[in-house]
Parts: C-alpha cells; structure tokens; sequence
C-alpha cells in the first residue's frame, strides 16, 4: 500500500513537470505551429526561474519564499515566451521553416540554461550546486491536508505548481473549446485561408499562442528545478528528455489538455513502474522507460489508422500560411 | 460603413515573393547574416566575460585548430556531422522530415558495438570484422528509418513525430545494451570496447587514426552528390518531393519510393553511428548520437540538399564548438556557451532565408 | 419594389495583367428579386461578383449600395453593407460543426453559448426553410449541407444581398429544388440575389430576370418571363466568330481508342462519369465540349491510367496490327511499357503536368527517365530535347536551366506539348490546351495538334471556346453532367446546337 502510494506521487510529480509542457505545445500547436523548442523552452523556463531566484535570496538579507516564488515564477513564464517569440518571429514573420527553426530553438535554450546553470554551480562555491532553498521551499510547501494518511499524501502532498498545472490544463481546454477566441485559434490552426476570410487576424494569433504555450511549457522547466531537483541545477540534459517526452505527450492527449493530465500521469507511471516490480534486472528497466514512447507511437498509428477527424493533427500544423497577394 | 476608413489603406510595407535571386546575391545576403550574427554572439560574449571579441574568434580559432591533435578531431567531427546530414538529404529532398537521424545512428552504433564485442571474443578475421559491422549497422539503420516509411507511405502517419518517438525508443535500447555489455561491472558503461586488442578499431593510414572517417565520408559525399543529381532514383526523389500528382502522371509509385527512400536514408545515419562507434568513440552511449542528428537537420536544411555545400556549414558548426569549448576552458566557463553561439548563428542564417525568397516593398510616399 | 436598387455597378472595369476580364460593366440588382448572371466559363461572372465581395478591387468604375457609392477591399467591408457571396469552394472548417462554422470570426459579445447559436441558427433556417442541424460536423455533411451551411453563415451575418456562384454544380436535381424553394423564400423577404450559372433551365426556372456577360462584356438583360432557352444562347454564345484554322481532312481514319460503357467515381462516391462510350481514331481532332467539370478531367484521366473506373467499363486501344489491348487496370507506366505511346497535356501544367522547380531538361525527363539501362538517367537526349523545343516552339526563356515556374503561362504550355508531341504519339490528349494563352500561342497549338492529327494520330481535344472547337475538329463529342449527350459533326454541327447539348441530356433538360 505504501509502495503504491509512493508509486502514484512520484508518478504525479513526474507528470506535472510534463503536463506544462504537452499542454503549452497544445495550446501552440492548435494554432498550426508545431514547435520542436519545447525542450529549449522548459530549458529556458527553468534556468530564468533559478536564476532569478538565486539573485533575489543573495540580494535579500531575509528572503520571503512568496516573494522568491512569484519572481521566479514571472521571470521563467517571460524567458520561455521569449523563446516562443523568437520562434514566431522566425516562422510566421519570417516564414522560417518551423521545424529547423524549433529544434535551433532547443539548441539554443539548452545551451542558454546549462551554460548559466553550469556557471552558476561555479559561483555558488565551485564545488557543489547551487540551491535555492528559500524559493524551492516555497514551491514545496504543502498544507496539513497532506498529512491526513494515505488520500492526504496521494491528493496534497505537491507543491503548488502540481495543481496549477491541472488548472492550466482544464483552463486551456475551455478556451478552445468554450469560448470565441478560441474556435477562432482553432480556426487559424485547422484552416488560416478560412479563418483569414472570416476577417480573423491570423498572425495575431499564431504570435499569442505561441508564446503564451511557451510561457506554460517553461513552467514545466521550472516545476523540474523547484520542486524535483529541489532548487538545485544539474547539467545532465535530463529536462531535454522530459522536453520530448511533453512532444510525445501531446500526441498521445490528440491535442487535447484534459486528456494529457491522465496522460501525464500515465507517462510518469510507465516510467516509474520499474521500482516497484521486484527482480527487474538494470537492462530490463531500461525497456520498461520505452514504453511511454512506444505507446505514443502506438496512439499515432491507430490514429492514422482509424483516421477519425477529431483526433487528427490541425490540418495544417506546421505549415505556413500567407495570403498570396491578390 | 466602411467607406472612408479604407481608403487610404495600403500597408506601410507590402511583402511579395521574388522570382528569382541569382546565386552570388544570395550568398551576399547569408553572408551578411552570418556577420550580424557573430557580431550579436561577440556582444554575448562580451557581456559575459568582458573580453574584446576578436580576441575571443583567435582564441576560438586554435580551440579547432591550435594543434595538429585538435585539427584532427575538428576533421572528425565534421566528418561525422557531415555523413548525418548526408543521410538526411534525400529524405528531406522528398520532403519527408526524418527527424529520427539520431535514433538511427544508435540503432547503427549498437550494431557496431554488438560486432565489436562479440566478433572480438570469437576472433573474426579483421577483414570479416568490418564487413559484418559495415552491414549490420547499415542494416540496423535502415531498418530504423524504413518503419516510419512504411507507415507514412501507406497510412500517411505524421513522420515528424514518428520519427521523433523512434529516438527515444532507440535511446532506451541503447540504455538495454549498455546495462548488456558494461564493463567493469556496475559501471553503467561499456568502457573502451577491445582496448587492448584494439578489434574492430578503424586503423590509422597515413600515421593518422582518422583518415578512414575521411575517406568514407568523402566518397558518400561524392556518391549521394551524384545518386541525387544523376540517377533515375535521384529524380525520382525530386518529383515526389515537388508534387505526387505530377508523380503518379510520371507513373512512379509514390509509396515505393517513400519506402525505398527512407531505407537508403536511415542507412547512411545507421554508417554515422558506424563511424562513431568503430571510427571515433570505440564505445557505446546514449549520447554517442548527442544531438547531433538534430543539429543535422539544420545543416542538411540550409544546404538545399547540396552535400558539397553541407561540407561547409559541417564545418562552421563543428568549428565554432571547438572554438567555444576552449574558450570555456580559458576562462572557466563551461563548454555550452557553444550551444548558445551556435544558436544565434542558426537563428539568423534561417531569417536571412526570408531576404533570399521575399522581397520587402516598401510604400512610396506619394502613390 | 423599392425606387434605390440594392446594388448598382457602373462602368466597372477589372483587368488581369494585359487581360481584360471585365470591360465597363453596367448592372443593377434590387431588392426582392432573383437576377441571372449568365455567361460562358471565362466570360468574367465570377470576377465581377468578387469585386462587389471585396475579393477583387476594380480596376475603374463606381458601385453603388442602396444608392450610395461605396469602395469595398475587403470580405469584411462587403459584410458590413450586407453582401454575402457563396463561393464555388467552400470556405469551411472542417472540423466543426455548423453553428462553429456560422459564428467563427464574429466579433459578438459573451462566451460561446452554443445553444444560443443553435438557436438563431434554427430561426434563420426554419423562416426560409433550410435543413440544417447545428451540430452536425463539416465533414460528415453533404456537398449539399455545406452549401447551406455558407448560405446560412451569410444570413447570419445579416447579409441582404446574396450572391451565390454556381451553387448547383454540385447538387443533385432534388438538392437543386431545394436550394431554389429557400431562395424564392428570401427573395419575397425583400432580399437580392443573384445566382451565376451557365444552365439555362435553371435561368428559367428560378430566375426573375436574366443579365448576360460574354467575353468580359455585358450583352444585356432581359426579364425572364420574355426570353427562352434559345434566346438566351444567342445572347450568350453570340454570332460564329471566324478564325480560319486550317482544317485539312485525313482520308483514312483508324480505329484507336474505343471507350465502352466507362463510368467513374470521386473519392465521395459520386458519378462523374456515367456510361460513356465513344471511339477515336487517329487521324482526326476529336473535340471534347462541355460545361466544365462535366467529367472531361475524369474522361482523359481514365485514359491515362490515373483513375480507377468502376467494373464493366473498357477503354481499348487497337494498335497497328489490329489487336486490342485493354487500358484499364494499368498505371501510366505499365501503358507505355506495352508500347503504348499515350501523350497526355493536362489541365493542371505545373501541378500535374510539369515539375515547376526542375529546369526545362529535366522536364523533358520526366516521360523517358527510365530510358536506357543503368542506375543513370541520361540527360544529353533530353537537353537537345529542351533545345529543339525552345528553338522550333519559340519558347522565351533564359536556357533550358531555367527552372519552369518562372517561365509565363503559355511558356510553360509549349513545354509541355513539346515534349508529349516529342514521344511521337499514337493518341494525343490535352486539356484546356490553349487556357490563359494569347492569341499567337493559341495557334501555335492548334496549328501542332492538326499536324499530329495529319500525322495519323488521334488527338481528343477538351476544350471551351467553342468557335475554337467548331474550327478545329473533325468530331465533337459534348459531355453534360458526366454522360454524352451528344457527338456531331465538326464541319456542320452549330454553336447554338452544341450549346444547348452542353446543357441538355439528349433534348431533356440535363439534370446531371
């Protein structure tokens, strides 16, 4: 019982970090940019956080963890939309192509965060890492609910940004599916030349959500170094992982963030279940890690296969779309 | 009504495609762009370590070649980046985003490793040796970019993010195998595969243990050159990539070529991890491949499926990594700075693209 | 009736580069009536609409909007003065459902309350009497559906002026009678609409009154209860034009290509072609007439191997000796591998026909790439191929490295029918051969498809000017809604005739 519970939050934690980022990507994606960044954005998004935590509780003499928390938070939603806007700026002004120009986006975010992360460790006393223990507490701080047994410890033992994430995920939902604004992005993503004609300005909506799904998928970087890594920095690539894997996840949601929250932690389980299967030899688990991807692969096949239009890509997701001049 | 309101509503700027762009000015405009680009790389620079920039392209510059040791290694790495984006182009000059180039050169490396290991403990002839793990890791490799082949070509299944997925599959299979052959125990590492007896290790010609890398990757340079210029699969390529319709009127099966393409292309990366394995690294890693494939992609893309001009933006990438490497060890920083410049170089030379197709009009003042 | 017209468009001129596709246009509309704009395909109908739909901006002219001038630039200005126009491709997303597809774009306060949209839509739909389900998917509707869908969305916008751009083309007959039932109801709620169409009948049966274009011209209008079928035509085709193409005639005439009983469908499972049979024989221009999309596409297509007609369909080709060799079931290569020399021009030049980024040689390369042995294509034969065309066709290019696309429209045609007339051909087909070229070009073409005929070959020329066709070939078949409804003669067969059988099954009228 306690093995399973501790099996279903670390599966939990494991997802939320993922579920920023597949639910970013949607949010970008339904409007027909298939960012290939999202690694270099959750990189980005954690660094800025760190960084700008590290800064505020060696400046403060008493640092606040409020305080630490909603500087970090602002500071790593910003950098990762930075990121956003430079892909948007290169796709759709520009009309760069959105594959090359995403994975240079993830080169680049990966080499920003370690190379600022990897100094940092450097002048935090060059031989340990650095650690924001005020602002990662501040992440990490639970109510008392957690404590009441087992459902406390399975439902209230995460930090605040486990639940932001769901509450993003619900909220990204309901826009694109309940509100004006959002049949529109759905419009622009599905068929710009259609959305064009019906006077929707389809640059403008491409740019916003792209780089407001960035700014959500950097919270999944931040999630990672506050609350996983507990406000510490290592240069092992292991947010790229997680980058690709949120990618997986938004195929395997069919672009949709309800679905991706169980997906997420899904995702986290599969990846998890290894600890708790007794006996597993190390080369054995490192099948049982493939198997989030193989099911993702699975999820795309049967949806090429079934080819039911609801679950398919928006039709011309990673296209560009300019009006030829008339 | 909207009479009036539109009547002055020409657009400050009006965008129209060019028809055309002759070579020389094309080149003026990358050039200018990969000024403007190391110019905003010396700036980050600057501001990081307050070093004059020109400085820091000398020092970069012996980073990659202050010794005849470095040189070779940037030689190397080049190579190997350059028979990546080699196996990426016919797929991409068929439009088809094989985005799986590093799973594929895993897939080739692991097959190079298992002939390594095994072959050496039985002995094999050398010559055998290297037949067998020639074969296996193309085989390997072709393997790893037919699947997503087939499935595009009879189900249409997105490649982008099949061929995505099948990286981390073939990550994880990496992971399997090192756990297989670790040595010593419990070091999570394969180690040098048959140090001593140095099997399977691609020899030194000419007093140089990278000559073969060169000589290999120069002759598929050359070859895919012609393969994709001259030969009737070449066009082929050419035909499906610019439109099935005008494919099917030519009456060349779309799928047939897709399969075929796909396979040819997953077999050159399945060679680059050939070369890794057996050519540079003697060992196996999850990041034997380190990304490489991805970075792959943008050089295949910016030469328009040229390989001779994929030699030089190979070079520049694998220069400016060396370079920036030595910086970092110079004044204590850490080797990603390489990452950040490469960036910022990539982000511009992919704008510059818009200058080359796209003219910018801009309104006249009394029209 | 109102004293102010709903719309009135004077002098309106719109030219396409040295083409003129409208030359001083007059027209009104009022409000409470149902005008044709009738017209051949080219005769600039749809141009003039898109100009009062802010596609287009004319070139010179006034228009006027309850009697009020008016400049509109845009969809979204022709929407604010209450003019919707239904286009022929429908402008929809496919993923969602009618009432998302009605409201998408609209600049409405509130949250997206789909039970109220739902509800407005009912109003709309139930006060003219469509058929509609709010939320039912775009892609699980009809060809027929998604028309209502855009009339609907028109209506909601609140748009009094309607025009609706060949909306029966695709529409079976019941749908057809439908569609007019919905309009009659909008015309007496004080509406106007105008429907472009090149169906006579349809004039007739729905219209009030009728304006004819012809060749960017308008010939005039006349109430409909005044005019008939004939009239009309007149009006329409105008007198024969005399071209003087010369038309030398083959005495011996072989049997080439004999189609049996072919019927085809599209992808939807509709008929395109319905049991058509014919035969063509080489040495003489077989003309192909017909309002377009009545089945020429499918017609050449099937020929060339790149549609699958249904069972009990024959396409036979008789070679030299006399044998027959079945077409269908084989793909372009398999038919050229049994010695078959099977030459295709086909409507779609750079999407179809052409590899648009590839310079001239390796255009020339397409039809013969696999030629010789080896894993080489050679490109010396097709190069002095590309040169030979550029010198004898007269094309205007760079060299034969410049890529295609940059090449202009009747450019590019010469190179294509340079190189299907280089694979000396025993049946010749082309489609819209001469669309968009200029005077001097046309007859280049002409002039070559009459050699190839005098050649022995059979040619099948689909075409749409019909003074071209009434000149130029031997025999024309006339195709209406997919089925012949009649092939004549081309030296005595008239334009009135031909007219009336593009648009009239065997003296009926043609309800596909």
């Amino acid at each position: 019982m306690k093995e399973l519970i501790s099996l279903f939050t670390s599966a939990i934690v494991f997802g939320s970090v993922i579920l920023f980022g597949a639910t970013g990507e949607i949010l970008t994606e339904k409007s027909g940019n298939l960012n290939l960044g999202v690694p270099g954005i959750m990189y980005l998004g954690g660094i800025a956080g760190l960084v700008s935590a590290f800064f505020y509780e060696a400046s403060a003499a008493h640092p606040v963890p409020f305080v630490a928390v909603l500087i970090s938070l602002l500071c790593a939603f910003a950098a990762a939309a930075l990121g956003g806007l430079i892909f948007s700026f290169l796709t759709i002004s520009l009309r760069a192509n959105q594959n090359v120009t995403g994975l240079t986006l993830t080169i680049f975010g990966s080499g920003v965060a370690n190379f600022f992360g990897g100094s940092l460790n450097k002048l935090a006393g060059g031989v340990g890492q650095i650690s924001v223990s005020v602002a990662s507490s501040g992440y990490r701080a639970v109510t008392p609910l957690s404590k009441m047994g087992p459902v406390g410890e399975l439902l209230f033992s995460y930090g605040f940004l486990a639940y932001l994430a769901v509450i993003v995920a619900i909220a990204v939902q309901l826009f694109l599916n309940r509100s004006r604004a959002g049949l529109n992005l759905r419009a622009v993503g599905e068929n710009p030349g259609t959305a064009d004609a019906a006077g929707i300005d389809v640059t403008k909506n491409k740019y916003l959500a792209t780089c407001i799904g960035a700014g959500i998928s950097g919270l999944g970087g931040l999630y990672y170094v506050m609350d996983y890594t507990k406000g510490t920095w290592a240069n092992d690539g292991t947010i790229e992982g997680l980058g690709w894997l949120a990618v997986a996840l938004v195929i395997f949601a069919t672009w949709r963030s309800v679905n991706a929250i169980w997906g997420a932690y899904l995702f986290g389980l599969l990846f998890w279940v290894y600890l708790y299967i007794p006996g597993l030899a190390r080369s054995t688990i490192e099948l049982f890690k493939m198997l989030p991807y193989l099911v993702t692969i699975a999820v795309l096949i049967i949806v090429s296969l079934r080819n039911r239009k609801e679950n398919q890509p928006p039709a011309s997701l990673g296209l560009a779309y300019f009006r030829e001049e008339r | 009504m909207s009479t009036n309101s539109h009547e002055h509503s020409e657009p400050l700027f009006r965008i129209s495609k060019r028809t055309g762009i002759s070579a020389p000015k094309a080149w003026i405009i990358r050039g200018i762009a990969l000024l403007m680009a190391l110019v905003v790389s010396g700036l980050v620079i600057f501001a990081i370590v307050k070093l004059n920039p020109t400085k820091v392209y000398i020092a970069m510059f012996e980073g990659a070649f202050g010794t005849p040791k470095r040189s070779w290694v940037t030689i190397r790495d080049t190579m190997m980046m350059l028979c990546i984006a080699i196996g990426l182009a016919p797929a991409f000059k068929m439009r088809f985003w094989n985005i799986g180039a590093e799973g594929q050169i895993l897939m080739g490396g692991i097959a190079t490793a298992a002939c390594m290991i095994y072959g050496g403990k039985a002995a094999l002839p050398t010559p055998l040796l290297f037949a067998l793990m020639l074969v296996t890791s193309v085989a390997a490799g072709a393997v790893w970019g037919m699947i997503p082949g087939v499935f595009k070509a009879r189900w249409n299944t997105n490649e982008t993010l099949f061929t995505l997925m099948m990286n981390y599959v073939a990550i994880q299979l990496t992971s399997f195998c090192v756990s297989k052959w670790e040595n010593p125990y419990g070091s999570n590492s394969v180690g040098i595969i048959n140090q001593l007896t140095q099997k399977g290790w691609f020899p030194a010609i000419f007093g140089q243990p990278y000559t073969l890398n060169v000589i290999i990757v120069m002759a598929l340079t050359v070859a895919m050159f012609i393969y994709l210029k001259y030969s009737k699969h070449g066009y082929e390529i050419a035909v499906v990539g610019d439109s099935e319709n005008t494919a099917r009127y030519a009456g060349i099966s779309v799928r047939k070529v897709y399969v075929r393409t796909m396979a040819l292309s997953g077999a050159i990366c399945g060679i680059a991890g050939f070369l890794a394995v057996s050519g540079a690294s003697h060992t196996i890693s999850t990041s034997t491949a380190g990304g490489r494939g991805f970075t792959a992609i943008i050089v295949a893309w910016l030469a328009k499926f040229n390989t001779f001009v994929m030699i030089l933006i190979s070079f520049l990438l694998i220069f400016l990594e060396k370079g920036a490497i030595e910086i970092a060890s110079r004044y204590n920083l850490n080797d990603y700075a390489s990452q950040i410049i490469t960036g910022i170089i990539l982000f511009f030379i992919l704008g510059s693209e818009f200058f080359i197709n796209y003219k910018v009009n801009f309104r006249r003042r009394h029209n | 009736m109102e004293t102010v017209a709903a719309v009135q468009m004077k002098n309106v001129t719109k030219r396409f580069g040295t083409v003129i596709a409208n030359n001083q246009v007059n027209l009104e509309l009022d409000r409470g009536e149902i005008l044709s704009l009738l017209g051949e395909n080219g005769s600039g109908k749809t141009t003039l609409m898109n100009m009062l739909a802010g596609i287009y901006y004319p070139d010179g002219g006034e228009i006027f909007v309850n009697g009020k001038e008016v400049s509109i630039r845009s969809p979204k200005d022709a929407y604010e003065l209450g003019i919707g126009m239904i286009h022929q491709h429908f402008k929809l997303v496919d993923v969602f459902t009618a009432a998302e597809n009605i409201v998408l774009g609209l600049k409405e306060a509130g949250r997206l309350d789909r039970k109220v949209i739902a509800a407005r839509v009912r109003e709309i739909s139930s006060r003219y009497g469509f058929d509609i389900d709010p939320n039912q998917k775009v892609y699980d509707m009809t060809v027929s559906q998604k028309q209502t869908v855009e009339i609907v969305k028109v209506l909601y916008r609140g748009a009094d002026i309607l025009i609706l751009d060949e909306p029966t083309a695709v529409l079976t007959p019941q749908e057809t009678d439908k569609l007019f039932a919905v309009m009659r109801n909008m015309r007496d709620d004080g509406k106007a609409l105008v429907i472009i169409t090149h169906k006579l009948h349809e004039v007739m049966d729905v219209s009030d009154r009728v304006a004819v274009l012809r060749k960017g011209e308008y010939i005039g209008d006349v109430e409909t209860r005044d005019t008939n079928p004939q009239k009309l035509t007149d009006m329409m085709v105008g007198h024969s034009v005399t071209l003087n193409i010369a038309r030398p005639k083959m005495e011996k005439l072989t049997e080439r290509i004999e189609v049996q009983h072919l019927t085809v469908k599209d992808p939807e499972g509709v008929n395109r072609l319905t049991d058509v049979s014919f035969t063509a024989y080489g040495g003489e221009i077989l003309g192909v007439a017909g309002i377009s999309g009545s089945g020429q596409k499918q017609l050449l297509e099937a020929i060339a191997g790149l549609q699958t007609p249904e069972a009990g369909s024959h396409i036979l080709y008789k070679d030299s000796d006399g044998r027959e060799h079945e077409l269908i079931g084989r793909n372009p290569l398999d038919i050229s591998r049994m010695g078959v020399a099977l030459s295709f021009v086909p409507e779609d030049r750079l999407g179809m026909g052409l590899v648009g980024n590839m310079d001239l040689t390796d255009n020339m390369l397409l039809r013969s790439y696999l030629n010789g042995r080896g894993a080489f294509a050679d490109r010396k034969a097709p190069k002095k191929l590309a040169e030979q065309v550029v010198k004898e066709l007269e094309v205007v290019t760079p060299g034969v490295t410049t890529p295609v696309r940059k090449l202009s429209g009747g450019n590019v045609q010469k190179v294509l029918v340079g190189r299907e007339i280089a694979m000396n051909p025993s049946v010749l087909m082309s489609a819209y051969a001469v669309r968009g070229l200029d005077i001097n070009t046309s007859y280049t073409i002409y002039n070559l498809m009459t050699e190839q005929k005098m050649r022995g070959v059979a040619v099948i020329y689909v075409g749409e000017d019909l003074d071209v066709l009434l000149e130029l070939c031997d025999r024309i078949l006339v195709l209406c809604g997919g089925q012949v409804s009649g092939l004549v003669d081309g030296r005595t067969a008239t334009k009135d005739g031909i007219g009336l059988m593009m648009t009239q099954l065997h003296g009926k009228e043609g309800k596909q």
